[in-house]
């Protein structure tokens, strides 16, 4: 990746200022909706250029313990679906859900962190 | 018979004259047709607002809902797996009466719309002053009275549909719980994409499949704020029967207590208004007896991750060229919610 400014992540950020400040307020009905449904798109994405690659080493290390094998993230997490539609993760059910959990608190930091709710 | 567009004429301007045809019949001749104007945009539904106005007699405040003329959309929408599973205009105008019948509060179906060259299949309902929209109803002031009933009207509601004798029914398809789950989880396996979060899901449920009851009714399907009429005295109608199945009626009850129509009341279970006690409650009072809560959990953790594989499949909608949409875009990462929903409920 170039490391020219703006970097990429500077341009999501322009292209998001300028739906907010210059296409919502001139659109109404559902290209009003539209347009804030891709303001909140592009959000996340620049949480997840800004945040994400700290997130996959950790879900990767996390799998790497409870599988006890290695691989990218997509194969680790095909490994660990398969165990668990197969029975083979039963004795490991509060490790599993634990990371599962953690896993989940990542994805919603990124799609909406709004929606994050205290551990009770 | 297909019904055709005439290219001559804007979409408004011939379902005008489909309807002061109709409207003559049922009306008397000279029925005037005022104020016509489409509800919905989506692709799958037309659904249109209008007034009957008979030459002498009362205006008719009326709703049609019907096919989409606009083939196309409709076999985007039949590519949708859930698609295929609901039921056609004809079965859902009779089941409005039929749960009318019983003692749900539904807008009255008055007659029907047979599809032709000009228009395709609908039926006709009342059009009733209320709110539909979960938010509204959830903050404005004038659902404040409302909401404190919401949730014993929810379970009164939902035991009077349950009751209904199934050889009343028209045809329609029927899962039972263990085959339902299998359904969803099939879905899920066609996209590919391995889920450990929805797959430690099934299997949770899987485990505990002798909670989902044994009893098999008439499901609403869609049973859900958002899918209901409220007036500031509370539930006035349950609309959009096109989900429809039969199936565990505790589906519904959990379903309606699945966190995304609770649009941040996330404390009142049901809804975003009220407490499962109380939908139990009013369900008991509705003559359906007294349910189970594990039950009623049960089923709240499929609907969640029900709820998770639908945003799936239209975020998939979208990714596989079927229907290019930013907002199924975006729905499809609503599943990270779901997924997130679903495993602070199990345990």
């Amino acid at each position: 990746m170039p490391t020219d400014r703006p970097t990429a992540a500077e341009l999501v950020e322009a292209v998001r200022e300028f739906l907010t400040d210059h296409v919502a307020p001139n659109v109404e009905g559902q290209l009003a909706f539209h347009t804030r449904v891709a303001v909140n798109a592009l959000a996340i994405v620049e949480r997840t250029m800004a945040q994400g690659g700290a997130m996959d080493d950790a879900e990767l290390a996390r799998l790497r313990e409870l599988l006890g094998q290695d691989g990218d993230l997509g194969e680790m997490n095909g490994a660990l679906a398969r165990a668990i539609r197969s029975g083979a993760m039963d004795n490991d059910r509060a490790a599993v859900l634990e990371h599962l959990r953690l896993t989940a608190e990542d994805k919603i930091a990124l799609a909406n962190p709004r929606y994050l709710t205290p551990r009770g | 018979m297909d019904a055709v567009q005439n290219p001559d004429l804007t979409a408004g301007e011939q379902l005008a004259a489909v309807l002061r045809d109709r409207m003559a019949v049922e009306y008397g001749p000279g029925t005037k047709v005022e104020d016509l104007v489409r509800l919905s945009g989506g692709a799958s539904r037309e659904t249109w607002s209008f007034d009957a106005v008979p030459p002498s007699g009362a205006r008719q405040p009326l709703i049609l809902k019907r096919d989409p003329m606009d083939r196309q959309a409709d076999k985007q929408f039949e590519g949708v797996p859930e698609g295929r599973l609901a039921v056609d205009r004809w079965t859902e105008g009779r089941l409005f009466q039929l749960a009318g019948g019983a003692g749900t509060p539904v807008p009255e179906v008055p007659f029907f719309l047979a599809r032709d060259e000009r228009t395709t299949e609908g039926f006709f309902t009342q059009r009733l002053e209320g709110e539909t929209l979960g938010r509204r109803i959830l903050r404005e002031d004038t659902y404040a009275g409302a909401r404190p009933k919401l949730a014993f009207q929810i379970g009164h509601a939902a035991a009077r549909f349950h009751g209904i004798d199934l050889d009343l029914l028209p045809p329609m398809r029927g899962l039972p719980a263990a085959e339902e789950l299998l359904h969803y989880r099939s879905i899920m396996d066609s996209f590919h994409q391995p889920h450990a979060g929805f797959e430690y899901g099934f299997r949770w449920l899987q485990e505990r499949l002798e909670q989902a009851g044994d009893r098999y009714t008439l499901n609403h399907g869609d049973f859900r704020n958002g899918n209901i009429l409220v007036n500031p005295d509370g539930l006035r109608g349950v609309l959009d029967w096109e989900s429809a199945h039969l199936g565990n009626p505790n589906s519904d009850l959990g379903w309606m207590c699945v966190r995304s129509w609770r649009y941040g009341y996330h404390d009142k279970v049901v809804g975003g208004f009220g407490d499962v006690s109380e939908m139990l409650d009013g369900y008991e009072a509705g003559g359906g007896g007294r349910l189970d809560p594990a039950e009623i959990y049960f089923w709240q953790v499929f609907g969640t991750l029900r709820w998770g594989i639908l945003c799936m499949i239209l975020g998939f909608t979208h990714i596989d060229g079927e229907q290019r949409s930013i907002e199924y875009a975006a729905i499809g990462r609503r599943a990270a919610e779901t997924e997130y929903d679903l495993l602070q409920l199990l345990n």
